[in-house]
């Protein structure tokens, strides 16, 4: 009997809920196995599945947003040792499903924290809520590969934004593995899109893009890069996260900031009765 | 060879004298190939059109846009913007050429007509009982009359596609003939309204039916079926209008109308015109885009390829 020819998987894009490949057909080797190599229309097409799910993922209750991000902690623990194979050590696939958790958590406790009625000199309910910004996008930090894409992601969406995430260009197999827990648990389609490939080719477009609404600097380490892309972020006004130390340590409490900096508030008057 | 042709251009007028004659002509036209026309289309919406070729695409392709409103929600307000926005489609760059024309109900015309006096924007209005066509012929009439008083130089009429797929032809042409009639000087688009004509065949005939009664335009749909235009629909009337102009030496034009929202598709449509009948075709008194939402798309992408950064939607106005 022959032997058995083991089957190779290629790390494909995530966009709109689906795996495509790089509509330029490029790939690129990572640890022995082919990565797509995104191109700005991989990009520019991320952003339109992301602007398409934001009606859907905004205006789902918190609850509902909630016990998603949890199903997708499920999720990744059962995938434990498939992150461990790709050379993600255990204790970090263990707090990357934690910091999921702890995100899912507040997605309905963040409004009562960071909204509420405001004391107005006048005869009325004054209200502020909340509310998500709309598409983010997100360049992931280099490493940790999984923990640090976690702790991007899970802040943005929580509160109902949508994402376009570049992910590490040296470490996108975890990044594409978790782009499989997503698909499987219940995060609608278009709520998180993941490129692989270089940064330079992907976010200055999305820096650029008219239709993104906030951009999250966290993984660019080239300073110049980063200036670059907040002049881009500034023609439409993007909200932009600056990039973090890489020395930065992301098993800490990571605090509201990451939450609240992607957000917009809306604040309601209201006649009280007389 | 004149002999023949003109010879040809006589019997070909004389059709519409007789239901046998003209029954007898369209059921003489040579079957669609449905597979083959499909397959045609298909193909050249792969067709990569890229820079300054797309730049001249885009700009020919609002040049060709029918801005159309068609809703019971229309109000003379909104009516008003729409034509604002067909002078100066972006307001931002006064490059950018204005579309084809306006295309509304015979009560708005009035109210577009203000807006677009002076300009070359054309003003389309539907008429004859659009979108179903049920009604006696005399209130088609006054409806088109009333249409052409109130300014409108396009006239978009629907066939009645019960007395056609009933096999009546000579009512549908006597109809399409009258009404032209009553279009004095505007000119006639003709709706087929394909999606409910089931087969390319009758795609075929109705297109030659259109074109011999008089019709100006052939155009696809209301927009108000589920099924719009298709590719191989548009493909199967650009052979028509060609066969046409071959046998009479008159051109006919083509618009398709409905479901046609992106640059790229309106692109492969171009494309596809200037593979069917040529350049001649290419210009926006001959070829026509019936749509609303294709138009900010156009808009988009001609910002994208100006600005070199991808445009958004929240920077063109809804209607």
């Amino acid at each position: 009997m022959s032997e058995r020819v083991a089957v190779r998987k290629t790390y494909k894009l995530f966009v709109g809920g689906k795996f495509p490949r790089s509509e330029s057909g490029r790939s690129y080797l990572v640890q022995d196995s082919n990565v797509s190599l995104a191109s700005r229309k991989d990009a520019r097409d991320a952003v339109l599945a992301a602007r398409a799910a934001v009606k859907g993922w905004a205006g789902a209750t918190a609850y509902n947003r909630g016990q998603i991000l949890y199903r997708v902690a499920e999720m990744l623990e059962g995938r434990r040792e498939q992150f461990v194979a790709l050379g993600v050590p255990a204790d970090e696939v263990d707090a990357a499903t934690d910091r999921w958790v702890w995100y899912a958590g507040w997605s309905d406790k963040l409004p009562q924290v960071y909204g509420g009625s405001n004391p107005v000199a006048g005869p009325y309910f004054n209200l502020s809520a909340p509310e998500p910004t709309g598409v983010v996008a997100v360049v992931a930090p280099e490493t940790p590969a999984l923990l640090g894409l976690v702790s991007v992601i899970a802040p943005a969406i929580v509160t109902g934004n949508t994402v376009v995430v570049a992910a590490s260009p040296t470490a996108p197999l975890a990044a594409v593995t978790l782009a499989e827990v997503l698909a499987t648990s219940d995060v609608p389609g278009g709520v998180v899109n993941i490129l692989t490939g270089r940064l330079s080719e992907t976010v200055p477009t999305l820096a650029a893009h008219m239709d993104v609404n906030a951009i999250d600097l966290t993984g660019v380490t080239d300073p110049e890069l980063a200036a670059d892309l907040e002049v881009r972020a500034a023609e439409n006004l993007k909200r932009v996260l600056r990039p973090v130390p890489v020395d930065h340590d992301w098993l800490a409490d990571p605090g509201l900031g990451r939450m609240t900096a992607l957000l917009e508030t809306k604040t309601v008057w209201h006649p009280k009765g007389v | 060879m004149t002999a023949t042709a003109t010879s040809a251009r006589s019997d070909l007028s004389e059709l519409g004298r007789s239901e046998t004659a003209l029954r007898t002509f369209l059921h003489g036209l040579p079957g669609v190939d449905q597979v083959g026309a499909e397959q045609r289309a298909a193909q050249l919406g792969t067709r990569s059109i890229k820079t300054t070729a797309k730049a001249q695409a885009i700009d020919l392709a609002i040049g060709m846009v029918d801005l159309t409103t068609l809703e019971g929600a229309d109000t003379p307000g909104k009516v008003r913007a729409l034509a604002a926005k067909a002078l100066r489609p972006d307001p931002a760059d006064p490059s950018c050429p204005h579309v084809g024309a306006v295309c509304v109900y015979p009560s708005m015309v009035p109210h577009v007509a203000e807006v677009l006096r002076g300009s070359a924007v054309h003003l389309a209005s539907v008429a004859t009982s659009f979108p179903s066509g049920q009604a006696p012929l005399e209130i088609k009439l006054a409806d088109t009359r009333a249409a052409v008083e109130a300014g409108a130089d396009e006239i978009d009429m629907v066939i009645n596609r019960g007395a056609f797929l009933a096999g009546r032809y000579s009512e549908v042409y006597d109809e399409i003939v009258a009404t032209k009639q009553a279009c004095r000087d505007a000119h006639l688009k003709v709706i087929l309204e394909t999606g409910e004509l089931a087969t390319y065949d009758n795609v075929r005939r109705a297109s030659w039916l259109a074109m011999l009664a008089g019709g100006d335009f052939i155009k696809t749909s209301t927009g108000k079926v589920p099924v719009a235009a298709t590719l191989p629909v548009t493909l199967v009337m650009l052979e028509a209008v060609r066969d046409f102009r071959a046998a009479t030496g008159r051109q006919v034009g083509v618009k398709p109308a409905g479901g046609i929202r992106t640059t790229k598709d309106a692109i492969k449509y171009l494309v596809m015109v200037n593979e069917t009948v040529g350049p001649d075709w290419l210009h926006p008194d001959w070829f026509r885009f019936g749509a609303s939402s294709l138009l900010n798309d156009l808009l988009m992408q001609r910002t994208k390829l100006t600005t070199g950064v991808y445009a958004g939607p929240d920077y063109f106005t809804l209607d």
